[in-house]
C-alpha cells in the first residue's frame, strides 16, 4: 500500500518538476552520456565517435550536433533515438560551434586552420571559410543575427565577422587566451573569458570596445588556477556564469551591476556551462573529477555531482 | 510517590542548569567562542582541502567548513558533557549534591535529570552556533535544521552520560585538566569530526580503527545526516546503545553501597 502511495506521489512530482535531459560529451571515452536533469541521475551512455567535444541542440530540439575532433566531422543525432542520421563537413579538429538564430547554418573554430567554416546545415555544405585570427576557438552569433564574433586564442583578438558577407570587419584586442564567448539576450554585449588573465571582459557591441574588466580572484585560491573558460548568460539578464577551470568553482556575476556576487564549489576543471531549458539549473562538466555539477539557480547552491565518464567536455540541455 | 513530584525535580534540574548556563555570560559565549575559532581560522586554512571524493550524505563538493560544522555540533556537545561532570564534581565538593541526592527519588531519575538538563542547554548552544554559521554561508537544508534536533538529544545525552560516568570518578575538581587531556582531546581528534573515515585510512590503519568505533564518531555521523535530513542507521544504534552503557555504569557509580563513591570514600 505504502508503495502504491509512493509511486503516486512520485508520479505526480515529477508531473510537475519541469524534467530535461542532459547530454555530455566524454572526450576520452568517446561517448555521450546522458543524465536526467531533474532527478541528476545519469541514465545511459553511448559511444558517438572520436574525441568528442562541442555539443549543440538544433533550434527546433529534434537533432544534437555534436563534434567529434578526431573523426574530423560534426555528427548529427537524432534527439529523440540518439542514432546519427549524418555528418557535416566541418573541417580538421572541429571543437566548438555556435548556431545562426534560424537554425540554418553553423559556425565552426578550425583551430589548426585558423579559419572559421560556415556550414549550411541542410545542404550539409560548406558555405565559406572564413580566415581569422590564430587558433580559433569561442565563436557566437549575437541573436538579432547581425553579428558572429570569434576569438582566437593567439592573436588573442575577437574578430567581428559579418554573416552577410562572411568578412571580418572589425577586430577587438582582448586579455591573453580568449576561451570562452557568449552574447547578452538583447545582443548588445559579448562576454568574452581570458583563460590566462583570469579575467571577464564586457564588449559592447555598437562600438566594439570594452566597457568593463573584471579580474576573477578567490582570496583561498591561488592565481595561476583561476583560467575562466566558459561563459553564459541567463535571458533575463539578471545573471551570468562563468566555469573557472582548475579553480573548481563558478562565478556568479550579477548581469545588471557587472559584479561578482559569489563563487560556487563545483567539480575539479570546470569548462563549459549550460542552461536548462526553463533556466532554472545550470550544469557544468567538470573534465578532472569526471563529473558534472548541477546548480540550483534560485538559491544559487550546487545541489548534486553526477559522476558520468571520463573528461566531460561539452553540454547541452533538452526538454 | 506522585508524577508531580517526579515533575518537580526534573523542571528544578533543568531550571537551575538553564540559569546557571545563561546568568554565567562568560560561559556562554566560551561555549560558542570555541568551535567559532575552529570554523573562522582552522576551517578556513583548509577550506579547498576537501572536495576531492564526494562522501554521503553530501551529493556533491563541499567546502572543509561545510564538512566540519557537524563535528563542531558535537564538539559543543563533548564539551557541555564534560563541564556538567565538572559541575557534578563541584556540587560534591560545596555540598549541594547532598541536596540533591536526599530527595526521595529514585537516584538513576535524578542523574537523568541532571542529563535531560546538562542536554537542553548543549542544544541552546548547538542552535546558537548554528544560526552564526548560517550568516558565515553555511547552510543546510532548512528541514535538516529540524532533524538535527532529535539526533542533537540523542548525542546530548550519549556524551553527557560520558561526562556523569567520569564524573562518578573524579575525585576533585583539580583532575579535570586529566579529563581534558585524556578524553575530551582524543576523542575529538581521533574521530570524524576533522576529517572523513577514507581520508583517515590513507594516513593510518589503526587511526581509521579507532576513530570508527570511537562513539563521539558515530554522533557526529548521526549529526552529519540528520542536518541533510537524512537518517544513518548504524551511527543511531551505536550512539543509543553507547547512551545505555554509560548511563548504566554511571548509576552504578553513583550508588553509595557499590558504586565508585564508597571506595572513593574509603580510599
Amino acid at each position: 500500500m505504502l508503495k502504491h502511495v509512493a509511486g503516486i506521489l512520485g508520479l505526480l512530482l515529477a508531473v510537475n518538476a519541469v524534467a530535461d535531459t542532459v547530454y555530455v560529451t566524454l572526450e576520452k571515452d568517446n561517448a555521450l552520456a546522458v543524465v536526467d536533469g531533474e532527478a541528476g541521475t545519469l541514465i545511459k551512455t553511448m559511444t558517438v565517435g572520436q574525441r568528442p567535444r562541442g555539443i549543440l541542440l538544433s533550434k527546433d530540439g529534434s537533432q544534437l550536433y555534436v563534434a567529434t575532433s578526431d573523426d574530423d566531422t560534426i555528427k548529427i543525432l537524432d534527439a529523440e533515438t540518439l542514432t546519427e542520421i549524418g555528418q557535416l563537413p566541418s573541417g580538421e579538429d572541429p571543437e566548438t560551434f555556435a548556431q545562426s538564430p534560424d537554425g540554418t547554418l553553423l559556425y565552426v573554430s578550425n583551430e589548426d586552420d585558423n579559419q572559421v567554416t560556415v556550414i549550411d546545415i541542410k545542404q550539409r555544405k560548406v558555405v565559406a571559410r572564413i580566415p581569422v585570427g590564430v587558433e580559433p576557438e569561442a565563436v557566437a552569433v549575437s541573436p538579432d543575427n547581425k553579428w558572429v564574433a570569434s576569438a582566437s586564442e593567439t592573436t588573442n583578438m575577437v574578430h567581428w565577422i559579418d554573416p552577410e558577407s562572411h568578412q571580418v570587419v572589425a577586430n577587438t584586442l582582448v586579455d591573453p587566451r580568449p576561451r570562452g564567448a557568449s552574447f547578452s539576450a538583447d545582443g548588445k554585449q559579448l562576454w568574452v573569458t581570458s583563460e590566462m588573465a583570469g579575467s571577464l571582459m564586457i564588449i559592447d557591441v555598437v562600438s566594439k570596445k570594452i566597457i568593463k574588466k573584471l579580474t576573477l580572484s578567490i582570496p583561498t585560491v591561488s592565481e595561476d588556477k583561476i583560467e575562466p573558460v566558459g561563459v553564459v548568460i541567463d535571458a533575463a539578464q539578471q545573471w551570468a556564469y562563468v566555469a573557472m577551470g582548475p579553480a573548481n568553482r563558478v562565478a556568479v556575476i550579477n548581469a545588471q551591476t557587472l559584479e561578482v556576487e559569489k563563487f560556487l564549489l563545483v567539480g575539479q576543471r570546470v569548462w563549459h556551462l549550460a542552461f536548462s531549458p526553463d533556466q532554472k539549473r545550470l550544469y557544468t562538466t567538470n573534465g578532472v573529477s569526471n563529473d558534472i555539477s548541477i546548480i540550483d539557480l534560485d538559491t544559487h547552491k550546487v545541489i548534486k555531482s553526477v559522476a558520468v565518464g571520463r573528461y566531460p567536455w561539452g553540454v547541452v540541455s533538452r526538454p | 510517590m506522585r508524577i508531580f513530584h517526579y515533575w518537580r525535580a526534573l523542571s528544578g534540574i533543568v531550571s537551575r542548569e538553564v540559569w546557571r548556563f545563561l546568568y554565567q555570560r562568560e560561559r556562554f559565549i566560551a561555549a560558542l567562542v570555541r568551535p567559532l575559532v575552529w570554523l573562522f581560522v582552522f576551517a578556513a586554512g583548509f577550506r579547498s582541502t576537501l572536495g576531492i571524493a564526494i562522501t554521503p550524505p553530501y551529493e556533491t563538493y563541499i567546502l572543509y567548513e561545510v564538512y566540519i560544522t557537524p563535528g563542531l555540533l558535537g564538539m559543543i556537545q563533548l564539551f557541555n558533557g564534560m563541564q556538567s561532570s565538572l559541575s557534578m564534581v563541584y556540587d560534591r565538593e560545596m555540598g549541594s549534591m547532598r541536596i540533591l541526592m536526599v530527595a526521595p527519588l529514585p537516584r538513576g531519575f535524578l542523574l537523568m535529570a541532571k542529563l535531560v538538563a546538562g542536554t537542553f542547554v548543549s542544544i541552546l548552544q548547538a542552535y546558537a552556533f548554528l544560526g552564526i554559521a548560517w550568516l558565515y554561508g553555511i547552510q543546510p537544508p532548512l528541514d535538516g535544521l529540524l532533524w538535527v534536533f532529535p539526533a542533537l538529544v540523542l548525542s546530548g545525552m550519549m556524551l553527557g552520560a560520558l561526562g556523569l560516568l567520569l564524573s562518578s570518578f573524579i575525585k576533585q575538581l583539580e583532575n579535570f585538566a586529566g579529563v581534558m587531556n585524556f578524553v575530551i582531546f582524543p576523542m575529538f581528534f581521533m574521530s570524524t569530526a576533522l576529517y572523513p573515515l577514507w581520508k583517515i585510512k590513507e594516513s593510518s590503519e589503526w587511526l581509521y580503527w579507532v576513530a570508527q568505533y570511537n562513539p563521539f564518531s558515530q554522533a557526529v555521523e548521526l549529526i552529519r545526516f540528520a542536518l541533510y535530513g537524512q537518517l544513518n542507521q548504524y551511527a543511531l544504534v551505536y550512539t543509543g546503545a553507547a547512551f545505555v552503557i554509560f548511563m548504566l555504569l554511571a548509576i552504578l557509580g553513583y550508588n553509595p553501597s557499590k558504586g565508585m563513591m564508597m571506595r572513593k570514600g574509603r580510599g
